[in-house]
């Protein structure tokens, strides 16, 4: 799939990944009560949760691989795209909703070319929404990374996002 | 005893019991909707609701145990204002096509709007529609149907542990779909249909094939012959709304030559030729004792269990073939050359009570004769379906005997229907084949009935066998796993054999029964059953003067290299994770 001009060492360092994912599982063999857990150790070593991830972690605590695939998708914390290198959050609280989040994340959307939950082909973002940071009074609010930004409208998202390289 | 008076009338109940039942023996029918008779409720729905004098909120009475003193209203103003509304709260997000949906007029969600009196549709209607999954060979879902009751996927999960649908992603995105969403064709789904058989809506159905069969029945090039299996002369009749478990074996006869059939025959002539080949086979591993215990094989969605699930069991299956496929293959090959029908222009239809069936007949392996071996398999509902677009009402039908060199069965072909029954047949003729003497109980009860795993002990001449018999996967797993520990531990197994139906109650608890069934009409097909066995003439499989005559015409003796050829499969290694064979495959010996 991956066109001839794209660098594959995601894959490279993924494959790496294995023998330790091998090892986290194996400290939790045939406990199902552990599958939360151990999902989330899987996802800070990976990143997200590939379908190989899934599957491997589904026979390692003895588990159909479905109990395990709505646990993942049940809980928002859990990715089963790979996560872009930095994070950009929209927030959808009461009151930066009221004053337009909406908007600048359809924009945001649209100049990204992906969807909430999506990451973009090149890895570089990936788009998410939260639901209230606390800084109301800048709404609407925007997270990227660790950094908060307000008063974001949907002329200047873009050019705070792509300050991110 | 609690004493608990429900709208004025005072009932008395053991403790425990949920206010929905205390309520019914008051006389009070609460309405329900993903409560079922055979699950454990789960409170999904809200429907049933009441109030109780002193207790805030409302109460889900299929969940809530009644108590000492309590009074209970079922019908007050708050109570049927919040049943209207939840009921047009699922209605504003289900796909209202009653006309041309499958369960138009058994649909219990429509049945419930017409009790409620639900004549106004408050909510805007939730517009986007989700693909259908047209994946499998044997099941469609319609996740536009779907209510979100969970009842199959407590079936799935609780009775069957394949796991194969579960409740996916949370809130208003909820659906029941399998791992990835790829489809019940890509996933561990063994087609058993239990999960059709248990969606109160029309979600869950088989992938018909209707169509086909009325093609093939339409061309006169064509010589359609048709098999129906043990369950469905107790259970077509239902379709015709006679009482559960009526026998109609004349009558299915005679109305599936009025549809046009050119020879009307039957599975239990084929059932009966099983047992003479399995019971050779079972003989074969007792003298050599390798490869015991012996395990059956006539059950598809146990087979794709098996596979996926407890392929190092492989080596104990039965190679012989269900009675469905061996009927398929003697259809293109012995009753071809017999009635001098070139085997191209012959259609091999099934009619059974299974949704997995549809997925067996187009195993590629099937396919011995030339052709495909069985070419469209129809389950009950089908086939009742079918009769009534031909204006054919079973109840005024005559009693028709079967066609002649396929149609004779004996009552040890008839009870394969039930669980318990393959094995029963096993030991009438596997006793006669040991000793050359007949048994003389032919009844064996301990393998009967519906408990979970049963077992017996059969004494063939001073030689001690013990057998076992499981029905649904979930017992068939507890079974397994003791078996495979033991064999684990010094290579022997208390048991020599085996039965393992995958749906509750055998064949006639299959997904391809007649909607709304549960187990009370499950256990009354197999006592159907073993009342048609006592009627016949010839209650052993290797009395069938037609099973004789196929020997000694045609294949010569059981389990002799021809009959392994035509009548004798193997089996693959499976995923657990998409249900596909493994790269890694082996055939079983």
């Amino acid at each position: 799939m991956a066109a001839e001009n794209q660098c594959n060492c995601v894959q490279t360092q993924e494959e790496d990944l294995y023998p330790r994912l091998n090892e986290i599982i194996g400290e939790h063999k045939g406990k199902p009560e552990d599958l939360i857990m151990v999902l989330h150790k899987a996802q800070n070593l990976f990143g997200y949760l590939p379908k190989k991830v899934q599957e491997m972690v589904a026979e390692g605590l003895n588990m159909s691989i479905n109990e395990v695939y709505g646990v993942i998708t049940f809980y928002n914390f859990f990715s089963t795209v790979p996560q872009g290198k930095h994070s950009v959050k929209v927030c959808l609280g009461t009151a930066c909703y009221v004053r337009g989040s909406q908007k600048v994340l359809e924009k945001t959307e649209k100049a990204l070319g992906i969807k909430v939950g999506g990451t973009t082909d090149d890895r570089r973002y990936s788009l998410g929404v939260v639901r209230c940071i606390g800084a109301c009074g800048l709404a609407p609010a925007m997270l990227v990374d660790e950094d908060v930004y307000g008063r974001v409208k949907t002329t200047n998202a873009m050019e705070i996002i792509e300050k991110y390289e | 005893m609690i004493k608990t008076k429900i709208n004025n009338v005072d009932v008395e109940t053991p403790e425990g019991t949920s206010i929905l039942w205390a309520a019914r023996k008051a006389g009070f029918n609460i309405p329900t909707l993903c409560q079922h008779p055979d699950l454990v409720p789960g409170g999904q729905c809200g429907i049933c609701v009441v109030e109780i004098e002193g207790v805030p909120g409302l109460k889900r009475s299929c969940m809530t145990p009644v108590g000492e003193g309590f009074t209970v209203r079922t019908h007050t103003q708050r109570v049927m204002t919040v049943r209207k509304q939840l009921v047009e709260l699922i209605l504003s997000n289900h796909d209202t096509d009653c006309l041309t949906c499958i369960k138009n007029n058994s649909c219990e969600l429509q049945k419930l709007a017409a009790t409620l009196g639900v004549d106004t549709l408050e909510y805007p209607k939730f517009e986007e529609k989700l693909p259908i999954d047209k994946t499998s060979v044997s099941i469609v879902r319609d996740p536009n149907k779907c209510i979100l009751c969970g009842r199959c996927t407590q079936v799935c999960s609780d009775i069957q542990t394949v796991n194969a649908l579960a409740i996916n992603n949370r809130g208003c995105d909820t659906v029941i779909t399998t791992a990835f969403d790829a489809g019940l064709g890509n996933s561990v789904c063994i087609n058993c249909g239990q999960c059709v058989v248990h969606c109160p809506v029309g979600a869950l159905y088989e992938n018909s094939q209707i169509e086909q069969v009325w093609e093939a029945l339409h061309d006169p090039d064509k010589f359609v012959v048709v098999q129906e299996a043990p369950a469905v002369r107790v259970m077509l009749g239902e379709e015709f709304g006679m009482p559960p478990g009526s026998l109609v074996s004349g009558k299915m006869h005679a109305a599936l030559r009025r549809l046009n059939f050119d020879a009307v025959l039957d599975t239990n002539f084929a059932a009966d030729l099983t047992i003479m080949e399995e019971g050779t086979e079972l003989l074969s591993r007792l003298t050599s004792g390798k490869n015991l215990p012996l395990i059956t094989s006539c059950s598809p969605g146990w087979i794709k269990f098996m596979e996926t699930f407890y392929h190092d069991m492989i080596p104990h299956m039965s190679t012989a073939k269900s009675p469905q496929q061996m009927f398929g293959t003697l259809s293109k090959t012995y009753y071809a050359q017999q009635k001098g029908i070139p085997p191209e222009k012959i259609v091999s239809v099934s009619i059974m009570p299974c949704t997995a069936k549809k997925f067996e007949c187009q195993r590629p392996e099937m396919n011995i004769s030339g052709y495909q071996d069985v070419d469209y398999v129809l389950t009950t509902r089908e086939i009742g379906r079918m009769m009534r677009e031909a204006g054919i009402d079973l109840k005024e039908m005559p009693d028709e005997p079967a066609d002649d060199i396929m149609g004779d069965y004996t009552g040890a072909g008839t009870i394969f229907g039930a669980t318990g029954g393959v094995m029963e047949a096993a030991i009438r003729s596997a006793y006669f084949l040991v000793t050359g003497r007949e048994l003389e109980n032919l009844d064996v009860i301990p393998v009967r009935g519906l408990k979970g795993i049963k077992e017996a002990e059969i004494d063939i001449d001073g030689t001690k066998v013990k057998v076992a018999v499981a029905h649904s996967c979930g017992k068939a797993r507890e079974l397994m796993d003791k078996v495979a520990a033991q064999l684990e531990k010094d290579g022997k197994c208390e048991y020599q054999f085996i039965e393992v139906m995958a749906c509750p109650g055998g064949c006639v608890g299959g997904g391809g029964q007649s909607w709304g069934s549960n187990m009370a009409k499950r256990a009354r097909r197999g006592e159907s059953l073993y009342e048609e066995d006592k009627l016949m003439p010839h209650r052993r499989s290797h009395e069938n003067p037609s099973v004789q005559a196929v020997y000694e015409k045609f294949l010569g003796k059981p389990n002799s290299e021809k009959s392994h050829k035509l009548l004798h499969t193997h089996y693959y290694k499976r995923s657990t994770v998409d249900g596909k064979v493994l790269p890694e495959n082996k055939i079983s010996e």
